[in-house]
């Protein structure tokens, strides 16, 4: 089959039922979506999928058809989106492991909603763990992209 | 100054040509456990390396799981190097003799003690590599070292100047010297300053390479059935299905279970999905937490081993006019680190290479040399970023490392073992379940004057190699840590503190805070009621006990006047005290909380006064303490691991529950200036908070909840 990820068309050679975590991770070796909990438990695997934020660990691949998959590599090209330039600056990442699913969350979330509530933040951050307990700077890194971006309009 | 003429200096380089190397041998004190035999393994053993292209790299002696030595080691370079901070890079060190731990003697990361056992020697090291340059400048403009200084990667005569990667070549050829000046405190530049991360790049970009994300053209995927019962062994099992699955290459079985080697991950999980597996559950099946809980209880109220004792406590609590009784108990936990456990290995030529994220490189080392039958030099660890540790890749009998190189024997080929979040919840080595139960008799001014403390629970250290030092005339330190060296115990004339520790098929671990989880929780829980059976406010209680502990009465103080105690909460709050020496930090937390229309407890604020002694990295201290904070709200609030009929009841994050972001609450940190003797700051914080919540709790709801966790009835 084919698939459209970070803007370029791969052939895959994968069963249908595998999820699409696994093609990006074993098929492709696009290691930086991660394994968590294989149940959309705990968002380390988010992707976007045309711009929403999709837990691919539980999608099998051949649901995506031709639709726009982009993770963590293709979300910029040098780590200056400005999710992740908000990332930096707040010093959020501890052992890092979490983080692009964070990071992919966060930037679904802006791009949907550029000014969004402290509630919004929760709500849209809630399926995203972190075991190092890196919450309070994911809040503000979010606040302070968006706060960013209002600036800059 | 520091002499350095007794340490072993090595100049070899790992790249011919590279640059200045700088590596030495600190003589370590009475170890806790020895090295591996042999003789060190062929690579030289550096901690700083400076390259013709201008680079410094700075190797890890430790782990880097989250709790930012990363940076924090290579501020301790840089101070005393001089170097540009931009041109620093950092690795993780090769698993060898020369890595090994200052004040532990074997290669390792835990018990909070990196930065404080560090500190000498990594600034020692960038000490010497700025001497070695300063004389290969001093040799080329044919001067005297000791007119030239050093500034941002530079030796400098009056307005010439030389770069370290113009010096790096030549600066190898220089005899070290024999001794190095320390910069005193008042010349740091770098230590004590907030500095962001330098991981931070490759961790926004999915670029940062965990233990997971290994791979290799020819290294496959193996999942391993492990028995459901802890203790359990394989009677027999049918491959066959698992065989036809697509990807699946061999079903072999090894002493933890079954092992499915598949070329991907898909297909050793539905491979090993397909097995049918015959166990043998052996007397683990007979294990069941509620139970258990009573016949702790039970053993609670019979005198174990003696861990303290002053006095006569029994005859002073038989006339005691008012006495306290409580019990607490905590449950068992699942450290749960966001990177499932993994471990990929290659056994080729008399050798064996490991790719993994690991707390215990020497352990692991001389474990997987056992098993594959060769000396531990010729076992190599390739350290990966540990997505968490949180004690759970720190296990005396390498679990999960012996077990990849198991497997990796028994299939023929490289391999990775995965661990699923369903293996990991249900995968043991967890926090032990304790209870303890206290016996306080009150004098009339409502001071303790007699103290009975019965501690139960599995030792981590028992039946393992650490025991021999950490078991002391039967007690486990990290069963009573917390409780025998509690500042409140010494000023009660009478006490006694004793323990029981029950040996059960359930593997136990340090997990963040180790014995401190459950011994911060019952100590300061029991103050707290002291002090409402005294009738006196939680502060003046506590101040008035700990009147001869300066460092705990300054934490109490500042966390007390900023979290604004003594003033009216926002409505519908209440706050609540706990203070704990731990790791050889203080840290005292108050917790503002309320309780919702369904009995929910939520934590809206915590005030942290942290002494640390110095901190080096005061925003990597603040992280630090946040997040700890964060980990024991989720023992606090959520997590528990049970057991029946010997099967844990718990598989993944949805019944396996912790903390997320909407239940953050906001954590305040404030570093105490402080000149004490540097103690750590991975683990502290975390020791408090269930005891502030719960006081918090009492003085909202007037309900003293004394089991982990957190329920209101």
């Amino acid at each position: 089959m084919r698939l459209n990820v970070n803007g370029t068309e791969r052939e895959v050679d994968a069963p249908d039922d595998m999820p699409l975590l696994w093609v990006l991770r074993d098929v492709l070796g696009l290691t930086g979506t991660k394994f968590g909990c294989g149940m959309a438990q705990c968002g380390a695997c988010t992707v976007h999928i045309e711009g929403q934020a999709v837990r691919s660990c539980v999608l099998p691949v051949s649901a995506v058809g031709t639709r726009m998959v982009t993770t963590i590599e293709g979300l910029s090209p040098d780590g200056s989106h400005p999710v992740q330039k908000a990332w930096a600056d707040q010093d959020v990442v501890q052992c890092g492991y979490c983080q692009p699913g964070q990071i992919m969350s966060a930037a679904a979330l802006l791009a949907q909603n550029p000014e969004p509530t402290d509630q919004e933040i929760d709500l849209a951050m809630a399926g995203n763990i972190c075991r190092c307990g890196t919450y309070q700077r994911i809040r503000e890194a979010v606040r302070s992209a968006a706060a960013k971006r209002r600036v800059e309009r | 100054m520091i002499a350095v003429t007794r340490r072993e200096l090595l100049r070899k380089s790992l790249l011919s040509g590279a640059g200045l190397f700088v590596a030495f041998h600190v003589p370590r004190k009475a170890g806790a456990v020895s090295q591996p035999a042999g003789k060190p393994p062929p690579d030289p053993n550096a901690f700083v390396r400076v390259a013709p292209d201008e680079s410094v790299t700075v190797l890890l002696a430790h782990s880097e799981m989250g709790q930012g030595i990363w940076t924090g080691l290579a501020m301790l370079i840089a101070e005393e190097l001089d170097c540009d901070w931009s041109r620093i890079r950092v690795e993780h060190a090769p698993a060898a003799p020369v890595y090994a731990h200052p004040a532990f003697g074997m290669q390792m990361t835990g018990g909070s003690t990196t930065s404080w056992s560090e500190f000498e020697r990594y600034r020692t090291a960038g000490a010497m590599a700025r001497a070695m340059l300063v004389r290969a400048a001093a040799l080329q403009w044919k001067t005297d070292a000791k007119r030239l200084r050093t500034e941002n990667g530079f030796v400098l005569r009056g307005n010439d100047r030389l770069s370290y990667g113009q010096l790096a070549v030549a600066a190898q050829a220089q005899t070290p010297p024999k001794s190095v000046k320390l910069k005193d405190r008042k010349s740091w530049k770098i230590i004590g300053k907030p500095t962001r991360r330098l991981d931070t790049p490759e961790k926004i970009t999915g670029k940062a390479q965990f233990g997971m994300d290994v791979r290799m053209p020819d290294l496959r995927t193996a999942l391993v059935a492990r028995s459901p019962v802890f203790g359990g062994k394989v009677k027999s099992f049918d491959a066959s299905k698992a065989k036809s699955v697509k990807g699946v290459e061999q079903v072999v079985q090894v002493p933890s279970g079954v092992a499915v080697i598949a070329s991907n991950f898909w297909s050793a999980k539905l491979g090993r999905d397909a097995l049918v597996i015959d166990w043998d559950p052996g007397p683990g099946a007979n294990v069941d937490s509620a139970k258990l809980l009573e016949s702790y209880r039970a053993q609670a109220k019979t005198k174990g081993t003696v861990a303290a004792q002053q006095g006569d406590a029994e005859e002073a609590l038989s006339h005691s006019s008012k006495r306290v009784v409580a019990e607490y108990d905590v449950p068992y936990l699942a450290h749960a680190t966001m990177e499932p456990l993994n471990c990929a290995v290659r056994l080729a030529d008399g050798r064996c290479e490991i790719w993994t994220g690991t707390q215990f490189q020497t352990m692991d080392q001389a474990s997987a040399a056992r098993i594959a039958g060769i000396a531990p030099e010729n076992v190599s660890i390739h350290t990966q970023f540990l997505g968490g540790g949180f004690g759970r890749r720190a296990t005396p009998s390498s679990d999960f490392v012996s077990e990849a190189v198991q497997v990796a024997k028994a299939a023929g080929v490289p391999v990775k073992t995965v661990w699923t979040r369903e293996d990991d919840i249900r995968g043991g080595f967890y926090r032990p379940m304790f209870l303890h139960r206290i016996e306080v008799g009150l004098d009339d001014k409502g001071r303790p004057f007699a103290w009975k403390h019965t501690i139960v629970g599995q030792s981590i250290l028992a039946g393992t190699p650490f025991e021999q030092f950490m078991v002391k005339n039967g007690v486990d330190s990290a069963s009573v840590e917390g409780v025998v060296d509690s500042p409140y115990l010494e000023s009660v004339p009478a006490r006694v503190v004793t323990l029981h520790s029950p040996r059960l098929e359930v593997p136990v671990l340090w997990w963040r805070s180790v014995g401190n989880t459950h011994t911060a929780f019952a100590m300061e829980s029991m103050i707290d009621e002291l002090a409402w059976a005294a009738g006196r406010d939680p502060l003046d209680y506590r101040s008035a006990l700990l009147a001869e502990n300066p460092r705990h009465l300054r934490a109490l103080k500042t966390a007390a006047e900023k979290a604004g105690w003594g003033k009216a909460a926002p409505k519908g709050r209440a706050r609540g005290l706990a203070v704990h020496e731990s790791f050889g930090s203080i840290i005292a937390e108050v917790a503002e909380v309320s309780v919702d229309e369904h009995k929910e407890i939520h934590v809206h604020k915590v005030t942290c006064a942290v002494d640390c002694g110095t901190a080096i990295n005061p925003l990597g201290v603040e992280a630090q303490v946040q997040g700890a904070v964060a980990f024991g709200l989720s023992a606090v609030l959520q997590s528990e691991v049970t057991l029946k009929d010997g099967r844990v009841e718990q598989s993944n994050f949805h019944d396996y529950q912790v903390l997320r972001l909407p239940d953050m609450p906001e954590v305040a940190v404030q570093i105490i200036e402080s000149d004490a003797k540097m103690g750590g700051i991975g683990e502290p914080a975390t020791a408090p908070i269930s005891a502030a919540v719960a006081n918090a709790v009492y003085a909202l709801t007037k309900q003293r909840l004394r089991s982990l966790p957190l329920r209101l009835a």
